[in-house]
């Protein structure tokens, strides 16, 4: 395993109305992994990643992307947001958002050109949404739309890639997809962190794995720490119920 | 049409086409109330505005009254970040409030000067040619034009400017965020531009028209494009097209040009909102039935592909089998056979290749939900395309 850093997250704490939701957080999540962020809900997952890309100002800590604060390195960083987050009616087409990816490396001001299209149109066809490109982004279907988001994600061609829950509801066939994609992603030495809710899947997924409830539970390679005791001290007594939901 | 009625006219579309710019990101916000809040909140801004500069169009009151607009979204931001009312609501508390400061300010100070509520609310666009630019004695036209001139360049440079940054923040703040464009200055941004053109557009037209002006075409666009480009064009389009026919409405019936424009925006609406092709009122209802048609047509299809004795494919025993009146048969039927799903011999119906597969089809479709099964069949069939 290749141990270069890729992110660091020293003490994080992260409030809503000085409630907190992530405490005391301390993370390394080192190069080319496939990680899956899990807990239970109102864990404080989303808001991990929302605080590590500053979406969310924590009220204390500091997180490093490859040594450097996030606004130094974005754009080694490509986010996936929840699906849900977005408005679907957008007048725009399923190429348009993807282009969006590109706009990063763009910064202020400029417009995409013909690099920034071909490099969209690429995107889309590796997810397979090539021949959806000129569609209304209302008429995809939900796998659809998450492939259409993976696509941006793609386009932004980041070292790192965050995702928030890629697999709500979508089909079979989609998460299959998405996730040889994400494998395919850390062949090629990407660091890959994913917010995840199934964990039977887990293990047949996933390289490395962070166990969250508010605090830190436990972070490493599933095959060392997915276990029971890990899982019961995030989930509590009834993990197993969360298991074979 | 002599100059003055030209004059109205050029100045109506001007301040048309910058209300409906940044309305149409309003709209797609969903925040298009907050520019009734701007509307109304700005009039403490104006009177302070207007005792400091003593004239109505200086750029310092205009710039002063926009700031009391940003001031009003800050407040509406600040009582709904409490948590204990929703956005309405707060919309609701500030903006009365500081109204009816102006209207206080106004009753106390300015009886005699040409600053009245109603002229604030409702505007006069026939006394707008009347107030004009004079530098050293030349006439450089009327000073609103000039007013809104300039506020619509400045909009039209924000907009190519930052068309990209103000699509993406609108359509997704997460990744606009993560991506380095700070959704807060396109919020504050498209705010500061709303709240300059609303202060610039009322003494002319007045804050009811602003406000419809700034919601009416994005909302008319809005049903008929689903490219945000067209929806721009088309906004400015129906801004346009309202305020020069609602001059003349005006004309013709002798009334308020401010009411007759706004009149005439709802108007427009209105007929889009009934004839628009996929999200017009008549196209919803016209593919509900096809729906429902089609919903019965595979239903229909099920039971041929089920029953392989003939007299349960009788086409007089359908009616009673499948228990549905005569038109609806009938027309299940027509469909049917003019798709090429079913053909009928003797009386006797029975599926054909292209109907057993579609069935076959449809119904891999009804039991996974995986939508490639029927994709090809969207084209043909309303059912399918959600």
């Amino acid at each position: 395993m290749n141990e270069k850093v890729a992110i660091k997250i020293d003490d994080l704490t992260v409030a809503y109305n000085y409630k907190p939701v992530l405490w005391d957080i301390d993370l390394t999540i080192p190069e080319s992994v496939l990680m899956a962020i899990v807990g239970p809900n109102g864990a404080g997952k989303s808001t991990l990643i929302k605080a590590i890309l500053g979406i969310i100002k924590p009220i204390a800590g500091s997180v490093s992307i490859y040594g450097k604060p996030y606004q130094k390195n974005r754009k080694l960083v490509a986010y996936v947001p929840q699906k849900g987050s977005v408005d679907w009616d957008f007048p725009t087409t399923a190429f348009d958002v993807v282009l969006m990816g590109t706009y990063g490396k763009l910064g202020w001001i400029k417009r995409p050109g013909q690099n920034e299209k071909k490099i969209a149109l690429e995107a889309m066809e590796k997810v397979g949404m090539l021949a959806f490109k000129n569609r209304q982004i209302s008429q995809l279907s939900g796998g659809q739309q998450q492939r259409v988001f993976l696509a941006r994600a793609l386009a932004q061609d980041a070292s790192i890639y965050f995702m928030d829950e890629p697999f709500q509801g979508v089909d079979a066939t989609t998460e299959i997809a998405i996730i040889n994609i994400l494998k395919e992603l850390r062949r090629a030495g990407k660091t890959v962190i994913v917010v995840h809710h199934d964990l039977q899947t887990v293990p047949e997924y996933f390289d490395w794995v962070t166990f969250l409830n508010v605090k830190k539970i436990a972070t490493g390679p599933v095959k060392d720490i997915f276990n029971d005791d890990n899982l019961t001290k995030t989930y509590g007594i009834n993990y197993k119920v969360a298991v074979n939901k | 049409m002599n100059n003055p009625q030209l004059e109205i006219q050029i100045i109506a579309a001007i301040v048309a086409i910058a209300c409906a710019i940044p309305g149409v990101f309003l709209v797609l916000r969903k925040m298009s109330l907050i520019s009734d809040a701007i509307s109304h909140a700005i009039l403490p801004g104006i009177v302070i505005g207007f005792f400091i500069t003593q004239d109505l169009n200086s750029p310092i009151l205009i710039l002063l009254a926009a700031f009391m607009g940003v001031i009003t979204v800050v407040l509406v931001e600040f009582i709904q970040k409490t948590n204990l009312v929703k956005e309405d609501t707060a919309i609701g508390l500030v903006f009365p409030i500081l109204f009816s400061i102006g209207v206080i300010l106004i009753a106390k100070n300015a009886n005699d000067v040409h600053l009245d509520v109603d002229a604030v609310l409702l505007g006069e666009l026939a006394f707008a040619p009347f107030d004009r630019l004079l530098i050293d004695g030349t006439d450089w036209g009327p000073k609103s034009l000039w007013v809104m001139g300039i506020i619509l360049i400045i909009t039209i440079v924000l907009l190519l400017l930052f068309y990209k940054e103000l699509k993406v923040s609108t359509f997704d703040t997460g990744l606009a965020s993560a991506l380095g464009f700070s959704p807060i200055i396109m919020h504050y941004g498209l705010m500061s531009v709303s709240s300059i053109t609303v202060v610039g557009a009322f003494d002319a037209v007045g804050a009811i028209l602003v406000v419809a002006l700034i919601i009416a075409p994005a909302a008319t666009a809005y049903l008929l494009t689903e490219d945000l480009k067209k929806m721009i064009w088309l906004s400015i389009l129906f801004g346009v097209a309202s305020a020069i026919l609602g001059y003349w409405v005006a004309h013709f019936l002798d009334a308020s040009i401010s009411g007759s424009i706004a009149t005439t925006l709802g108007f427009i609406f209105l007929i889009v909102y009934l004839i628009a092709p996929s999200k017009g009122l008549i196209a919803v209802l016209y593919r509900q039935k096809q729906q429902r048609i089609e919903a019965s047509l595979i239903t229909f299809l099920l039971h041929l592909n089920r029953h392989e004795e003939v007299r349960e494919r009788h086409i007089n025993h359908l009616q009673e089998h499948i228990n549905w009146g005569i038109v609806r048969s009938k027309t299940v039927l027509d469909l049917a056979e003019k798709n090429n799903l079913i053909q009928i011999d003797n009386n006797i119906v029975a599926l054909t290749e292209k109907g057993l597969l579609f069935t076959e089809k449809s119904l891999e479709y009804i039991i996974s939900n995986k939508d490639e099964k029927i994709e090809p069949m969207k084209e043909d069939f309303f059912l399918f395309r959600g």
